[in-house]
Protein backbone atom coordinates (compact mmCIF):
# COMPACT_ATOMS: atom_id res chain seq x y z
CA UNK A 1 0.00 0.00 0.00
CA UNK A 2 3.09 2.40 0.98
CA UNK A 3 4.12 1.72 -2.33
CA UNK A 4 0.93 2.83 -4.32
CA UNK A 5 1.26 5.73 -2.55
CA UNK A 6 4.83 6.50 -3.15
CA UNK A 7 3.50 6.36 -7.06
CA UNK A 8 1.31 8.92 -6.62
CA UNK A 9 3.16 11.11 -4.34
CA UNK A 10 6.14 10.84 -7.24
CA UNK A 11 3.90 11.84 -9.61
CA UNK A 12 2.04 14.78 -8.25
CA UNK A 13 5.40 15.96 -7.56
CA UNK A 14 6.86 15.89 -10.85
CA UNK A 15 3.78 17.69 -12.14
CA UNK A 16 4.27 20.59 -9.22
CA UNK A 17 7.98 20.94 -10.33
CA UNK A 18 7.03 20.60 -14.36
CA UNK A 19 4.31 22.94 -13.92
CA UNK A 20 1.63 23.63 -16.49
CA UNK A 21 0.32 20.18 -17.64
CA UNK A 22 -2.01 20.03 -14.79
CA UNK A 23 -3.50 23.76 -15.22
CA UNK A 24 -3.49 22.74 -19.19
CA UNK A 25 -6.66 20.62 -18.77
CA UNK A 26 -8.72 23.09 -16.78
CA UNK A 27 -7.36 25.71 -18.66
CA UNK A 28 -8.49 23.85 -22.41
CA UNK A 29 -11.93 23.31 -20.18
CA UNK A 30 -12.23 27.06 -19.45
CA UNK A 31 -11.38 28.38 -23.36
CA UNK A 32 -13.42 25.89 -24.72
CA UNK A 33 -16.72 25.85 -22.47
CA UNK A 34 -16.52 30.04 -23.50
CA UNK A 35 -16.14 29.73 -27.01
CA UNK A 36 -19.76 28.17 -26.91
CA UNK A 37 -21.81 31.51 -26.01
CA UNK A 38 -19.48 33.39 -28.59
CA UNK A 39 -20.99 30.87 -31.45
CA UNK A 40 -24.23 30.03 -30.79
CA UNK A 41 -25.60 33.54 -29.24
CA UNK A 42 -26.29 34.80 -26.39
CA UNK A 43 -29.23 33.71 -25.94
CA UNK A 44 -30.11 32.73 -22.22
CA UNK A 45 -32.67 29.99 -22.92
CA UNK A 46 -30.65 28.57 -25.57
CA UNK A 47 -27.32 28.40 -23.10
CA UNK A 48 -28.91 26.98 -20.65
CA UNK A 49 -30.76 24.11 -22.51
CA UNK A 50 -27.00 23.29 -23.73
CA UNK A 51 -24.93 23.82 -20.73
CA UNK A 52 -25.03 20.39 -19.41
CA UNK A 53 -24.20 19.22 -22.61
CA UNK A 54 -21.52 21.74 -23.35
CA UNK A 55 -19.69 21.06 -19.83
CA UNK A 56 -19.75 17.82 -20.17
CA UNK A 57 -18.55 17.41 -23.37
CA UNK A 58 -15.77 20.20 -22.76
CA UNK A 59 -14.72 18.14 -19.46
CA UNK A 60 -14.62 14.83 -21.90
CA UNK A 61 -12.02 16.65 -23.90
CA UNK A 62 -9.91 18.10 -21.07
CA UNK A 63 -9.53 14.38 -20.11
CA UNK A 64 -8.44 13.55 -22.99
CA UNK A 65 -6.01 15.96 -23.51
CA UNK A 66 -4.32 15.19 -20.12
CA UNK A 67 -3.82 12.05 -20.54
CA UNK A 68 -1.93 11.29 -23.77
CA UNK A 69 0.89 12.07 -21.44
CA UNK A 70 0.00 9.38 -19.09
CA UNK A 71 2.46 6.39 -20.00
CA UNK A 72 4.46 8.27 -22.96
CA UNK A 73 7.18 9.80 -20.97
CA UNK A 74 7.63 6.86 -18.63
CA UNK A 75 8.31 4.93 -21.77
CA UNK A 76 10.79 6.65 -23.22
CA UNK A 77 12.93 7.06 -20.02
CA UNK A 78 12.86 3.69 -19.46
CA UNK A 79 10.80 4.00 -16.57
CA UNK A 80 8.14 1.77 -17.68
CA UNK A 81 10.87 -1.06 -17.74
CA UNK A 82 11.76 -0.52 -14.20
CA UNK A 83 7.98 -0.41 -13.30
CA UNK A 84 7.02 -3.64 -14.84
CA UNK A 85 10.02 -5.29 -12.91
CA UNK A 86 9.04 -3.54 -9.64
CA UNK A 87 7.24 -5.13 -6.81
CA UNK A 88 4.42 -3.44 -7.34
CA UNK A 89 1.81 -4.81 -9.45
CA UNK A 90 1.54 -2.97 -12.72
CA UNK A 91 -2.06 -2.77 -12.08
CA UNK A 92 -1.50 -1.09 -9.45
CA UNK A 93 0.53 1.18 -10.98
CA UNK A 94 -1.71 1.78 -13.27
CA UNK A 95 -4.35 2.59 -10.90
CA UNK A 96 -2.22 4.73 -9.18
CA UNK A 97 -1.21 6.38 -12.21
CA UNK A 98 -5.19 7.57 -12.95
CA UNK A 99 -5.53 8.37 -9.53
CA UNK A 100 -2.98 11.33 -9.61
CA UNK A 101 -3.47 11.97 -13.32
CA UNK A 102 -7.35 12.30 -12.10
CA UNK A 103 -6.23 14.72 -8.77
CA UNK A 104 -4.52 16.44 -11.35
CA UNK A 105 -7.22 17.44 -14.08
CA UNK A 106 -10.22 15.41 -13.04
CA UNK A 107 -10.52 17.31 -9.18
CA UNK A 108 -10.04 20.96 -10.88
CA UNK A 109 -12.33 20.47 -13.35
CA UNK A 110 -14.91 19.49 -10.51
CA UNK A 111 -14.17 22.77 -9.26
CA UNK A 112 -14.33 24.85 -12.83
CA UNK A 113 -17.56 23.11 -13.94
CA UNK A 114 -19.92 24.64 -11.58
CA UNK A 115 -18.86 28.12 -12.99
CA UNK A 116 -18.62 27.22 -16.29
CA UNK A 117 -22.29 26.35 -15.66
CA UNK A 118 -23.33 29.58 -14.05
CA UNK A 119 -21.97 30.92 -16.87
CA UNK A 120 -24.12 29.27 -19.33
CA UNK A 121 -26.80 30.49 -17.98
CA UNK A 122 -27.95 27.19 -16.06
CA UNK A 123 -30.25 26.59 -13.54
CA UNK A 124 -29.08 27.01 -9.89
CA UNK A 125 -31.08 23.86 -9.01
CA UNK A 126 -29.05 21.94 -11.66
CA UNK A 127 -25.44 22.62 -10.17
CA UNK A 128 -25.51 20.26 -7.18
CA UNK A 129 -26.26 17.35 -9.08
CA UNK A 130 -23.64 18.63 -12.45
CA UNK A 131 -21.20 18.05 -9.66
CA UNK A 132 -22.06 14.97 -8.42
CA UNK A 133 -22.23 13.36 -11.91
CA UNK A 134 -18.73 14.63 -12.88
CA UNK A 135 -17.59 13.54 -9.56
CA UNK A 136 -18.60 9.90 -10.48
CA UNK A 137 -18.10 10.56 -14.20
CA UNK A 138 -14.45 11.96 -14.42
CA UNK A 139 -12.34 8.91 -12.47
CA UNK A 140 -14.32 6.75 -15.25
CA UNK A 141 -12.87 9.03 -17.68
CA UNK A 142 -9.40 8.93 -16.49
CA UNK A 143 -9.72 5.28 -15.84
CA UNK A 144 -11.18 4.52 -19.63
CA UNK A 145 -8.60 6.76 -20.99
CA UNK A 146 -5.90 4.66 -19.32
CA UNK A 147 -6.52 1.72 -21.52
CA UNK A 148 -6.24 4.05 -24.59
CA UNK A 149 -3.01 5.35 -23.54
CA UNK A 150 -1.31 2.19 -22.65
CA UNK A 151 -2.39 0.81 -26.05
CA UNK A 152 -0.89 3.96 -28.47
CA UNK A 153 2.25 4.39 -25.73
CA UNK A 154 5.19 4.20 -28.16
CA UNK A 155 2.76 5.32 -31.17
CA UNK A 156 3.72 8.06 -33.35
CA UNK A 157 0.55 10.80 -33.27
CA UNK A 158 -0.53 8.65 -30.73
CA UNK A 159 -2.17 11.47 -28.97
CA UNK A 160 -4.89 11.40 -32.27
CA UNK A 161 -5.04 7.66 -32.24
CA UNK A 162 -6.27 8.49 -28.64
CA UNK A 163 -8.77 10.13 -29.53
CA UNK A 164 -10.17 7.98 -31.86
CA UNK A 165 -9.98 4.97 -29.39
CA UNK A 166 -11.28 6.18 -26.55
CA UNK A 167 -14.30 8.73 -27.44
CA UNK A 168 -16.61 6.20 -28.08
CA UNK A 169 -16.04 4.49 -25.44
CA UNK A 170 -16.94 8.00 -23.03
CA UNK A 171 -20.35 7.88 -25.04
CA UNK A 172 -22.07 6.41 -21.91
CA UNK A 173 -20.91 8.68 -18.89
CA UNK A 174 -21.40 11.48 -21.41
CA UNK A 175 -25.47 10.43 -21.73
CA UNK A 176 -25.92 9.83 -18.33
CA UNK A 177 -23.66 12.83 -16.98
CA UNK A 178 -25.52 15.18 -19.23
CA UNK A 179 -29.18 13.54 -18.50
CA UNK A 180 -28.45 13.33 -14.81
CA UNK A 181 -28.80 16.76 -14.63
CA UNK A 182 -31.52 17.74 -17.36
CA UNK A 183 -33.94 14.79 -15.42
CA UNK A 184 -33.17 17.03 -12.23
CA UNK A 185 -33.74 20.36 -13.79
CA UNK A 186 -37.15 18.84 -15.14
CA UNK A 187 -38.26 17.96 -11.66
CA UNK A 188 -37.46 13.76 -11.91
CA UNK A 189 -34.29 13.33 -9.39
CA UNK A 190 -31.62 12.61 -11.41
CA UNK A 191 -30.33 9.46 -9.38
CA UNK A 192 -31.03 6.62 -11.28
CA UNK A 193 -28.69 8.28 -13.88
CA UNK A 194 -26.26 8.62 -10.90
CA UNK A 195 -26.28 5.38 -9.78
CA UNK A 196 -25.28 3.93 -13.35
CA UNK A 197 -22.56 6.06 -13.63
CA UNK A 198 -21.48 5.14 -10.01
CA UNK A 199 -21.86 1.80 -11.54
CA UNK A 200 -19.82 2.94 -14.62
CA UNK A 201 -17.03 3.46 -11.87
CA UNK A 202 -17.17 0.38 -9.87
CA UNK A 203 -16.84 -1.61 -13.51
CA UNK A 204 -13.86 0.82 -14.19
CA UNK A 205 -12.13 0.53 -11.63
CA UNK A 206 -10.53 -2.99 -11.71
CA UNK A 207 -11.38 -3.69 -15.37
CA UNK A 208 -9.61 -0.34 -16.72
CA UNK A 209 -6.18 -0.91 -15.08
CA UNK A 210 -6.20 -4.87 -15.68
CA UNK A 211 -6.73 -3.81 -19.73
CA UNK A 212 -4.18 -1.04 -19.74
CA UNK A 213 -1.45 -3.23 -17.93
CA UNK A 214 -1.62 -6.05 -20.18
CA UNK A 215 -1.04 -3.09 -22.91
CA UNK A 216 1.45 -1.78 -21.13
CA UNK A 217 3.41 -5.01 -20.76
CA UNK A 218 2.67 -5.65 -24.78
CA UNK A 219 4.58 -1.95 -25.23
CA UNK A 220 7.41 -3.24 -23.30
CA UNK A 221 8.19 -6.38 -25.37
CA UNK B 1 22.38 -27.26 -12.99
CA UNK B 2 23.30 -23.96 -12.44
CA UNK B 3 21.29 -21.48 -10.58
CA UNK B 4 19.94 -19.42 -13.62
CA UNK B 5 19.84 -21.27 -16.93
CA UNK B 6 18.11 -20.54 -20.35
CA UNK B 7 17.76 -23.31 -22.52
CA UNK B 8 17.34 -23.91 -26.35
CA UNK B 9 16.03 -20.50 -26.41
CA UNK B 10 14.64 -18.70 -29.00
CA UNK B 11 14.11 -15.01 -29.58
CA UNK B 12 11.87 -13.39 -32.38
CA UNK B 13 11.43 -9.67 -33.19
CA UNK B 14 9.25 -8.52 -35.41
CA UNK B 15 9.36 -11.90 -37.96
CA UNK B 16 12.44 -12.23 -38.03
CA UNK B 17 14.61 -14.95 -36.16
CA UNK B 18 17.24 -12.90 -33.84
CA UNK B 19 18.42 -16.21 -32.17
CA UNK B 20 17.73 -19.53 -31.89
CA UNK B 21 18.88 -22.57 -29.97
CA UNK B 22 20.91 -20.47 -27.42
CA UNK B 23 21.64 -21.96 -23.91
CA UNK B 24 23.45 -19.97 -20.82
CA UNK B 25 24.00 -20.76 -17.68
CA UNK B 26 24.81 -19.01 -14.46
CA UNK B 27 26.22 -19.80 -11.35
CA UNK B 28 26.87 -17.76 -8.35
CA UNK B 29 29.59 -15.53 -8.51
CA UNK B 30 30.18 -15.66 -11.79
CA UNK B 31 29.68 -13.03 -15.13
CA UNK B 32 28.28 -13.68 -18.27
CA UNK B 33 29.91 -10.94 -21.09
CA UNK B 34 27.17 -11.20 -24.10
CA UNK B 35 29.46 -9.77 -26.92
CA UNK B 36 28.55 -9.36 -30.92
CA UNK B 37 28.00 -7.01 -33.55
CA UNK B 38 25.20 -4.30 -33.34
CA UNK B 39 21.81 -6.08 -33.60
CA UNK B 40 22.61 -9.42 -33.15
CA UNK B 41 20.52 -9.82 -30.06
CA UNK B 42 22.72 -9.06 -27.05
CA UNK B 43 19.58 -6.34 -25.88
CA UNK B 44 16.85 -8.77 -26.11
CA UNK B 45 18.46 -11.63 -24.60
CA UNK B 46 18.76 -9.46 -21.52
CA UNK B 47 15.21 -8.21 -21.65
CA UNK B 48 14.34 -12.33 -21.89
CA UNK B 49 16.90 -12.59 -18.97
CA UNK B 50 15.15 -9.99 -16.92
CA UNK B 51 11.41 -11.41 -18.01
CA UNK B 52 10.36 -8.44 -19.98
CA UNK B 53 10.88 -10.20 -23.36
CA UNK B 54 8.96 -13.76 -23.28
CA UNK B 55 10.72 -16.20 -25.17
CA UNK B 56 9.01 -17.60 -28.37
CA UNK B 57 10.46 -21.02 -27.32
CA UNK B 58 12.94 -22.85 -24.88
CA UNK B 59 12.72 -22.15 -20.90
CA UNK B 60 14.27 -19.95 -18.38
CA UNK B 61 15.08 -21.63 -15.29
CA UNK B 62 15.59 -20.62 -11.72
CA UNK B 63 17.13 -23.32 -9.68
CA UNK B 64 15.81 -25.86 -12.59
CA UNK B 65 12.48 -24.01 -11.92
CA UNK B 66 11.01 -22.53 -14.51
CA UNK B 67 10.54 -18.52 -13.84
CA UNK B 68 8.17 -16.97 -12.39
CA UNK B 69 7.63 -13.16 -12.88
CA UNK B 70 7.04 -12.09 -9.66
CA UNK B 71 9.99 -13.46 -7.62
CA UNK B 72 12.05 -13.05 -10.57
CA UNK B 73 11.67 -9.44 -10.63
CA UNK B 74 12.80 -9.44 -7.03
CA UNK B 75 16.27 -10.55 -7.72
CA UNK B 76 17.35 -9.04 -10.42
CA UNK B 77 18.55 -5.29 -11.17
CA UNK B 78 18.33 -4.59 -14.87
CA UNK B 79 19.67 -1.26 -16.46
CA UNK B 80 19.16 -0.52 -20.36
CA UNK B 81 19.81 1.89 -22.34
CA UNK B 82 17.67 4.61 -20.93
CA UNK B 83 18.37 5.54 -17.52
CA UNK B 84 14.79 6.31 -16.35
CA UNK B 85 15.90 9.37 -14.47
CA UNK B 86 13.15 11.84 -14.19
CA UNK B 87 15.25 15.38 -14.80
CA UNK B 88 12.55 17.06 -12.70
CA UNK B 89 13.10 15.53 -9.57
CA UNK B 90 16.69 15.74 -7.82
CA UNK B 91 19.55 13.34 -7.89
CA UNK B 92 18.86 11.89 -4.20
CA UNK B 93 15.07 11.87 -5.19
CA UNK B 94 15.63 9.83 -7.91
CA UNK B 95 17.10 7.33 -6.27
CA UNK B 96 15.50 7.19 -3.44
CA UNK B 97 11.72 6.17 -5.49
CA UNK B 98 13.22 3.60 -6.57
CA UNK B 99 14.64 2.09 -3.12
CA UNK B 100 11.40 2.83 -1.57
CA UNK B 101 9.69 1.04 -3.66
CA UNK B 102 11.99 -2.24 -3.44
CA UNK B 103 11.51 -1.20 0.16
CA UNK B 104 14.31 -4.73 0.60
CA UNK B 105 16.92 -1.57 0.93
CA UNK B 106 18.36 -0.65 3.71
CA UNK B 107 17.87 3.05 4.85
CA UNK B 108 20.99 4.90 4.61
CA UNK B 109 21.77 2.67 1.10
CA UNK B 110 20.80 5.62 -1.15
CA UNK B 111 23.40 8.11 0.46
CA UNK B 112 25.96 4.92 0.43
CA UNK B 113 25.39 4.13 -3.27
CA UNK B 114 25.71 7.72 -4.62
CA UNK B 115 29.08 8.20 -2.78
CA UNK B 116 30.16 5.05 -4.36
CA UNK B 117 29.25 6.31 -8.11
CA UNK B 118 30.80 10.37 -6.92
CA UNK B 119 27.09 11.65 -6.76
CA UNK B 120 27.07 13.24 -3.42
CA UNK B 121 28.00 16.13 -3.56
CA UNK B 122 25.52 16.52 -6.45
CA UNK B 123 22.50 15.12 -4.48
CA UNK B 124 20.51 17.58 -4.20
CA UNK B 125 20.78 18.76 -8.12
CA UNK B 126 17.68 18.65 -10.21
CA UNK B 127 18.81 15.72 -12.53
CA UNK B 128 18.16 18.50 -15.84
CA UNK B 129 21.31 19.58 -15.03
CA UNK B 130 23.52 16.07 -15.07
CA UNK B 131 25.69 14.64 -17.85
CA UNK B 132 25.00 12.11 -19.64
CA UNK B 133 27.83 10.46 -17.74
CA UNK B 134 26.40 11.36 -14.47
CA UNK B 135 22.97 10.08 -15.56
CA UNK B 136 24.27 6.93 -16.21
CA UNK B 137 26.15 6.58 -13.05
CA UNK B 138 22.59 7.74 -11.02
CA UNK B 139 21.11 4.48 -13.35
CA UNK B 140 23.74 2.26 -12.39
CA UNK B 141 23.45 3.33 -8.67
CA UNK B 142 20.68 1.47 -7.77
CA UNK B 143 22.51 -1.66 -7.97
CA UNK B 144 24.62 -0.82 -4.72
CA UNK B 145 21.27 0.81 -3.31
CA UNK B 146 19.52 -2.34 -3.84
CA UNK B 147 20.83 -5.59 -2.95
CA UNK B 148 19.50 -8.12 -5.30
CA UNK B 149 21.73 -11.20 -6.73
CA UNK B 150 21.45 -11.32 -10.90
CA UNK B 151 22.48 -8.01 -12.54
CA UNK B 152 21.75 -7.97 -16.23
CA UNK B 153 23.86 -4.59 -17.68
CA UNK B 154 23.24 -3.48 -21.09
CA UNK B 155 26.34 -1.73 -22.38
CA UNK B 156 26.70 -0.05 -18.89
CA UNK B 157 29.95 1.79 -19.86
CA UNK B 158 28.38 4.03 -22.37
CA UNK B 159 29.04 8.04 -21.53
CA UNK B 160 31.00 6.62 -18.38
CA UNK B 161 34.73 8.43 -17.99
CA UNK B 162 37.90 5.75 -17.42
CA UNK B 163 37.27 6.29 -13.59
CA UNK B 164 33.75 5.15 -13.37
CA UNK B 165 34.31 2.29 -15.67
CA UNK B 166 37.21 1.24 -12.69
CA UNK B 167 34.34 2.04 -10.35
CA UNK B 168 31.76 -0.17 -12.20
CA UNK B 169 34.60 -2.95 -13.12
CA UNK B 170 34.94 -2.99 -8.84
CA UNK B 171 31.04 -3.04 -7.94
CA UNK B 172 30.61 -5.94 -10.19
CA UNK B 173 33.64 -7.75 -8.72
CA UNK B 174 32.57 -6.81 -5.18
CA UNK B 175 29.11 -8.10 -6.39
CA UNK B 176 30.35 -11.41 -7.68
CA UNK B 177 32.92 -12.46 -4.82
CA UNK B 178 29.82 -12.18 -2.41
CA UNK B 179 27.94 -14.53 -4.66
CA UNK B 180 26.66 -12.77 -7.40
CA UNK B 181 25.94 -13.27 -10.34
CA UNK B 182 25.88 -10.55 -13.63
CA UNK B 183 24.94 -10.63 -17.66
CA UNK B 184 26.80 -7.84 -19.27
CA UNK B 185 26.69 -6.71 -22.86
CA UNK B 186 29.47 -5.24 -23.88
CA UNK B 187 31.61 -3.77 -26.56
CA UNK B 188 34.52 -2.82 -24.49
CA UNK B 189 37.05 -5.13 -22.22
CA UNK B 190 35.61 -4.94 -18.65
CA UNK B 191 38.65 -7.17 -17.80
CA UNK B 192 36.46 -9.51 -15.47
CA UNK B 193 36.39 -12.93 -14.91
CA UNK B 194 33.90 -13.95 -17.24
CA UNK B 195 32.08 -16.61 -19.46
CA UNK B 196 31.18 -15.43 -22.80
CA UNK B 197 28.24 -15.78 -25.03
CA UNK B 198 28.73 -15.07 -28.43
CA UNK B 199 26.33 -13.79 -30.33
CA UNK B 200 25.26 -13.95 -34.06
CA UNK B 201 26.92 -16.63 -34.90
CA UNK B 202 22.84 -17.59 -34.83
CA UNK B 203 22.20 -14.52 -37.27
CA UNK B 204 22.95 -16.95 -40.47
CA UNK B 205 19.83 -18.74 -39.09
CA UNK B 206 17.32 -15.56 -39.69
CA UNK B 207 17.60 -15.02 -43.43
CA UNK B 208 17.63 -19.08 -43.78
CA UNK B 209 14.92 -20.00 -46.19
CA UNK B 210 14.27 -16.80 -47.94
CA UNK B 211 15.42 -16.35 -51.27
CA UNK B 212 17.45 -13.46 -51.65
Amino acid sequence: MNRFFLIIGRELRLAYRQGGDAGLAVAFFVIAAALFPLGVGPEDQLLSRIAAGVVWVTALLAVLLALERLFQADFEDGTLDLLALSPLPLELVVLAKCLANWLLTGAPLLIAAPIIAVLLHMKTEGLVILTASMLLGTPTLSLIGSIGAALTVGARRGGVLLSLLILPLYVPVLIFGVSAVDQSLAGMGGKPELLILGAFLAAALPLAPWAAAAALRQAVE
Amino acid sequence: MSLFEGRDLLCIRGERVVFEGLSFAIDPGEAVLLTGANGSGKSSLLRLMAGLLRPSGGNLLWKDVAIDSDAHNQRLHYVGHLDAVKPALTVVENLRFWTMLASSAPEDSTAFALSIFGLSRIADVPARMLSAGQKRRLALARLIAIPAPLWLLDEPTIALDAQSVGVLREAILAHLKSGGMAAIATHSELGLPAKRIELGRFAAGAIRGRPE
